[in-house]
């Protein structure tokens, strides 16, 4: 027992002075808002954006303990239905808000800016054990996914004739995801247009775990889960016309894995933004940013567009004030 | 003085009984006044005869049957493990084991029935389906075989508590004029003792597949989350409670269709539940008193 005592302490003496490491280059900037701040934040929306958010979320805590933040995953349709009632702070999305949910906002006076802060690649993953499948093109993608082929295309060789006569399985974001909507745009063509008999959930784990023990499955969610279970799952090289492309940070970045690549945002509303706790929360966001999104498998923005994204919150929260 | 105390305590136990009647009353009236519009828009025949169910996606199909047999599949597997290992276990508590066996091993097997649901999720997609994939060709990650094999584990306790009670209430007479007859104690156990009580286990496998169906957890983590109509236990299959539960955690508009089918899910669900509760109850009440 007394044991277990020592190592709790020395695991919680290493971590403060690891955060201390990590964090020591941001001191500096944030050194002028040094006082104890007090609040709650609360975050909600895309599970694509979560780990970016709780990793920040994290190294904030360290700084800022009194700040509660609380970071969920429904969606980033879920999350801008919640935002539009103005329940939460701020909102990760996986892709721009739509028309509707905007004028959402304007009817109920919820003010809002949005604030790129990574850039995502959608990653085609199959289990380890198929050794077949070594690019696909968008127009079989299309093929497999298209509403048109619910319960009618099941098998890889209906695809393209030079892949096996087995039944596929088939493993995608839910339709509360913002992941769902594009890469059903990037796809089908059409946002929201898919097949319904695959497995959907809005967790992204789920997928993963469904596909990994699968010989006959084939899943897409976003490039970081992909890199935190590399061991398990199978990258699938993208051909739009131009040749097969792997997403990696230069081809996500530089744009040649088009079109599953793709900014990420955080939305703050214009009350939340007023509060002292999560302008400091937003401010210290996009100052780690460039920091942190390549280590929870993102990829940064350069970091002139932190610094504009920075100052664009800045001049709305001045702005307001 | 003492009337009118009489009364209150009388009134109280009164209302504390009308409050669980009028839960249920509610319960029936949501589900009912919810489903409503549900049937407004999709005629019944749909519903029922219709083999797709895809409300979520663009092309929209509401039939029920790959729900139901999702259901059913998982329900008959848990049964097939369940059944034997749960009455094996019975007889042996109850005729075979001596006094202090059976103290302690009674509760240790109801410890079965007191892990979390949510558990015996993750022990049947971490731990049974990677095992079974050993052998199983073709075996989905996400699949009704694994879960409801697990299920069945879970079930284990309310059928052999029950049954063993049941096997327990034989009068001893009819087990010394077995024996008087020359009979061996297994003939006894299984073809005398077994029939006797054979309306007591009629009940507990009736509660087992009540619980069974309504089960949520192990379903939504292990059987997968795609309505499949299919028989074939290899497969990944989506039950009722899986599909309220993947809904309700997403995010629909209130008085949606997608709303609104989470309660014509629901009252079918209900109406089997209830249906079940209601021939465990009459078989009860018609054998009951056979010994007495």
């Amino acid at each position: 027992m007394k044991s277990n005592f020592q190592l709790i302490w020395a695991a919680g003496a290493m971590m403060v002075i690891l955060s201390a490491c990590g964090s020591k280059d941001n001191s500096a900037e944030t050194a002028n808002d040094a006082t104890k701040l007090k609040g709650e934040i609360k975050i909600d929306g895309s599970s694509t954006v979560y780990p970016i958010t709780e990793a920040v979320a994290e190294e904030f805590r360290n700084e800022q303990p009194d700040v509660k933040i609380t970071v969920g995953l429904s969606g980033t349709g879920g999350g801008f239905k919640k935002f539009g009632r103005g329940e939460i702070d701020i909102n990760d999305a996986s892709r721009p808000i739509k028309p509707q949910e905007d004028s959402i906002c304007k009817q109920n006076n919820v003010g809002f800016v949005e604030l790129k802060v990574a850039f995502d690649g959608l990653a085609i993953v199959v289990s380890k054990e198929n050794t077949w499948l070594n690019e696909i093109t968008i127009e079989e993608l299309k093929k497999i996914w298209e509403p048109a082929a619910q319960r009618k295309v099941t098998k890889w060789n209906q695809v393209n004739p030079k892949w096996p006569n087995e039944e596929f399985r088939l493993y995608g974001a839910g339709v509360a995801s913002g992941t769902y909507d594009y890469f059903t745009e990037a796809v089908v063509g059409k946002s929201g247009a898919s097949r319904g008999d695959y497995t959907a959930s809005e967790d992204d784990n789920v997928l993963v775990q469904g596909v990994s023990g699968d010989k006959n499955g084939l899943a897409f969610f976003g490039l970081a889960y992909y890199e935190e279970n590399k061991e398990r799952l199978k990258l699938v090289p993208v051909n739009n016309g131009s040749g097969a492309v792997l997403p990696t940070a230069e081809t996500v970045k530089n744009g040649t894995y088009a079109p599953l690549s793709r900014p990420v945002f955080i939305y703050v509303t214009e009350a939340a933004a007023r509060r002292k706790d999560v302008n400091a929360f937003v401010n210290f966001y996009l100052q780690t940013a460039a920091e942190l999104v390549p280590d929870v498998g993102y990829i940064a923005l350069p970091q002139e567009e932190y610094r504009a994204q920075l100052a664009k919150f800045q001049d709305f929260a001045g702005a307001k004030q | 003085m003492k009337k009118t105390s009489e009364k209150i305590i009388e009134v109280l136990l009164a209302s504390s009984g009308f409050i669980t009647i009028l839960t249920t009353i509610g319960i029936i009236w949501v589900l009912i006044s919810e489903s409503w519009g549900f049937f407004a828009e999709v005629p019944l025949g749909k519903f029922l005869f219709d083999t797709q169910w895809t409300p979520l996606f663009s092309d929209k199909h509401y039939g029920i049957l790959p729900l139901l047999t999702g259901t059913f599949l998982t329900t008959a597997i848990a049964l097939l493990t369940a059944l034997p290992l749960g009455i094996v276990i019975a007889v042996y508590l109850s005729e075979y084991a001596d006094k202090k066996v059976r103290k302690a091993l009674k509760p240790a097997l109801e410890i079965l029935a007191a892990v979390p649901t949510v558990v015996y999720g993750f022990f049947a997609l971490t731990v049974v389906t990677p095992f079974l994939q050993t052998f199983i060709p073709g075996l989905s990650t996400f699949n009704a075989l694994s879960a409801g094999i697990v299920m069945g584990i879970m079930i284990i306790p309310v059928i052999s508590s029950l049954s063993e009670d049941a096997l327990f209430a034989v009068p001893k007479s009819l087990r010394e004029a077995s024996y008087g007859m020359g009979a061996t104690k297994f003939q006894t156990a299984f073809s005398v003792v077994v029939p006797a009580a054979s309306s007591g286990i009629l009940v507990s496998i009736i509660l087992g597949i009540a619980r069974a169906v309504g089960e949520t957890m192990v379903v939504a983590i292990a059987a997968g989350q795609q309505p499949n109509l299919t028989l074939d236990p290899r497969e990944g299959v989506e039950t009722i409670t899986a599909y309220i539960v993947q809904v309700s955690l997403g995010d629909v508009q209130h008085d949606s269709m997608e709303y609104k089918t989470i309660f014509a899910a629901g009252i079918t669900l209900f109406l089997f539940t209830f249906l079940l509760n209601n021939v465990s109850y009459w078989i009860k009440k018609k054998y009951q008193e056979r010994y007495e």
